[in-house]
């Protein structure tokens, strides 16, 4: 009874070890998911002095003309608040249809969708996470607080129309995005008509994408508005330096308790082979090698991890599955199939960890020694 | 024919030395024996006289200090620890005073166990098995766990298992030591049965006269070395 007890404890710890390790995996992606699917062909363009610095209409038929430069596209950070609660965060961005969806093939929309926002001015697309999220439906209206933008007159309350749902080409594409017409906004504007937050310009050839964004930074050197232009993937990855630390810390955490697991698993088969010299005295005597003895305990310390870890791991891919713990907050949550395959890489090793020296203890034991009664 | 040509088993000269810290414990000094094949041989003596070392020597479980172990007519000594277990596996059955099942096995799959290790194939494994049970006349009950048998049962299990690779030579180590009188005299009267019909070579260590009369010879370990006579 004491045994079964040890052994389903340990198991259980199992189970939830490789549950965690499932949660983190998927918190560490959901951080870093925009580093992976950042574009190599994609180069930013924003104001020397910071984001939030506006750059002028009129450099984007500039940027266009330099060589290699296929098509550019604005964007503007909206920033507004969905039913009066910051909870409810979602990304709202000014664009302006044609160029965004060239320079975003990753966002996938149907034709009629697409032909929709073209000739919807109100008209907005939205990722389908976050149409999920807040039940958004084509043909819904969906008002905004604007927290910069005022609207001519004062009005902070801001309409639009949803006339599609995108969809994202990879699993690490992030759908929490809401996008409307840069036309419709600047005309309505209170102030500020004539600017957009940044450009984001794709490159024919990524292999050349820095030497474009040095051309494009020397094209507005010495002008009222310099900017900073890099490719998307340094961009992202200035960004992800900050988050490398997350990913850190959630390999200390990782390592902790998968020692933890490893001394209460290694326990465990310790004992099991402890209290059970005699059996294995046995086999030995009936003609089992040394080898053979050590197999078998390895074997069986391998299946006692296999059978909870996959447990756990196939528990941490139905829970991720059900959506992140925030309610919808992250980009993207999902238990990547990299991490899955290393978790059965890890159910392995720690069987074998765990098992190794009960094991070459098994190994070792006298047979005459082990069926001598005391 | 001389009487030699028949001996199976040959312990010539044999000394065990166990090492307790800084003592050494001579438990078999100078010691020889000989078995014969066929023979039903009962081993007697006081507790800590050797019997399960010299058991143990002969069925390839401990090595001799010095002196040698031949059975049919090859010296176990010289084998390593993986050809000596293999040697095990297909001429020795062990039985033990405490049955040694593994309680996590049916009968049949305890006495399957050491057909494990042959190459038979399932059936032919399951042909054995049920024929061992038979003979020790538990085929009623295969598929019981050890805690649910009787430990005259267990022992008639532990007997299954011992014969089931029809080994050269049965060593029982007191089999009938933690039994009582009735059970005690049925395990007997099952290992004469093997030792009359089959022809079984049987070493069988015992602290019971009455177990001892049930063999053809008996010898008696006392002081490192065997007599034919009960000494003090
Ligand atoms: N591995 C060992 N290390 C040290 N001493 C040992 C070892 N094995 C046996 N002995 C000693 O050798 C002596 C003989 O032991 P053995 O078990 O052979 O006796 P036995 O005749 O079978 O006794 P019993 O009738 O009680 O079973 C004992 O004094 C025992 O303590
Ligand atoms: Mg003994």
């Amino acid at each position: 009874m004491r045994k079964k007890l040890r052994a389903l404890l340990t198991f259980l710890s199992i189970l939830m070890a490789f549950v965690l390790y499932g949660y983190l995996c998927a918190i560490r992606e959901a951080f870093s998911a925009g580093v992976s699917v950042a574009g190599a062909d994609r180069i930013v363009v924003m104001h020397k002095m910071s984001l939030v610095m506006l750059l002028p209409v009129n450099y984007k038929p500039q940027i266009e003309r330099i060589e290699g430069v296929d098509a550019v596209a604005s964007s503007t950070w909206f920033g507004g608040m969905y039913q009066g609660e910051a909870k409810n965060f979602f990304p709202q961005i000014v664009v302006e249809p044609e160029t965004y969806m060239k320079v975003y093939p990753e966002y996938l929309l149907s034709e009629k969708e697409k032909q929709a926002w073209l000739t919807t001015r109100t008209g907005a697309i939205v990722g389908r996470k976050t149409a999920k999220r807040f039940g958004f439906k084509v043909g819904d209206r969906v008002p905004i607080q604007a927290t910069i933008w005022n609207k001519k007159g004062g009005g902070r309350t801001w309409e639009f129309d949803i006339v599609g749902i995108f969809d994202g080409k990879e699993k690490g594409t992030d759908t929490t995005g809401f996008l409307f017409r840069y036309d419709y906004f600047d005309e309505a504007l209170e102030f500020g008509q004539g600017q957009v937050g940044w450009y984001v310009a794709r490159v024919a050839d990524p292999e050349k994408s820095e030497q474009t964004a040095k051309k494009i930074d020397a094209l507005f050197a010495n002008s009222p508005a310099e900017v900073k232009a890099d490719t998307e993937k340094a961009f992202v990855q200035s960004w992800a330096k900050q988050i490398g630390d997350i990913g850190k810390i959630m390999v200390a955490i990782l390592s902790a308790v998968f020692f933890t697991i490893l001394l209460v698993a290694g326990n465990t088969m310790g004992q099991a082979v402890r209290e059970r010299r005699e059996e294995l005295g046995v086999l030995k005597a009936i003609g089992f090698t040394n080898g053979g003895v050590l197999a078998i305990v390895l074997i069986e310390s391998c299946l006692l991890s296999s059978l909870a870890g996959v447990l756990g791991l196939g528990l941490a891919w139905i829970l991720i599955a059900q959506g992140d713990p925030t309610g919808g907050a992250l980009a993207v949550f999902y238990f990547p199939s990299h991490d899955l395959a290393l978790g059965f890489v890890f159910v392995l090793a720690l069987g074998v960890a765990a098992g190794i020296l009960p094991a070459i203890q098994a190994m070792r034991l006298n047979v005459a020694d082990a069926l001598r009664r005391m | 024919m001389s009487a030699s040509d028949n001996v199976l088993v040959r312990v010539s000269g044999v000394d065990r030395v166990f090492h307790r810290g800084s003592e050494d414990i001579h438990v078999l000094q100078n010691l020889d024996m000989e078995v014969r094949s066929g023979e039903f041989l009962a081993l007697m003596g006081p507790s800590g006289s050797g019997k399960s070392t010299l058991l143990n020597m002969i069925g390839g479980l401990d090595r001799p200090t010095k002196g040698t172990v031949t059975i049919g007519g090859d010296s176990i000594n010289a084998l390593s620890d993986r050809e000596l277990a293999a040697w095990r596996s297909r001429h020795i059955g062990f039985v033990f005073q405490l049955y040694n099942l593994l309680p996590t096995l049916t009968a049949e799959k305890n006495v399957e166990l050491p057909l494990l290790l042959t190459p038979l194939t399932k059936a032919e494994r399951n042909r054995h098995v049920e024929a061992a049970l038979t003979v020790v006349g538990l085929a009623h009950r295969t598929r019981h766990f050890p805690r649910q048998l009787s430990g005259g049962e267990q022992q008639r299990v532990g007997i299954a298992r011992a014969i089931v690779a029809d080994p050269t030579i049965l060593l029982c180590d007191e089999p009938t030591g933690d039994l009582d009188r009735k059970a005690g005299d049925e395990i007997l009267a099952l290992l004469q049965a093997l030792h009359r019909e089959q022809g079984k070579t049987i070493i069988m260590v015992t602290h019971d006269p009455h177990a001892s009369h049930r063999a053809d010879r008996t010898l008696y370990l006392n002081k490192g070395q065997l007599t034919t006579e009960m000494s003090e």
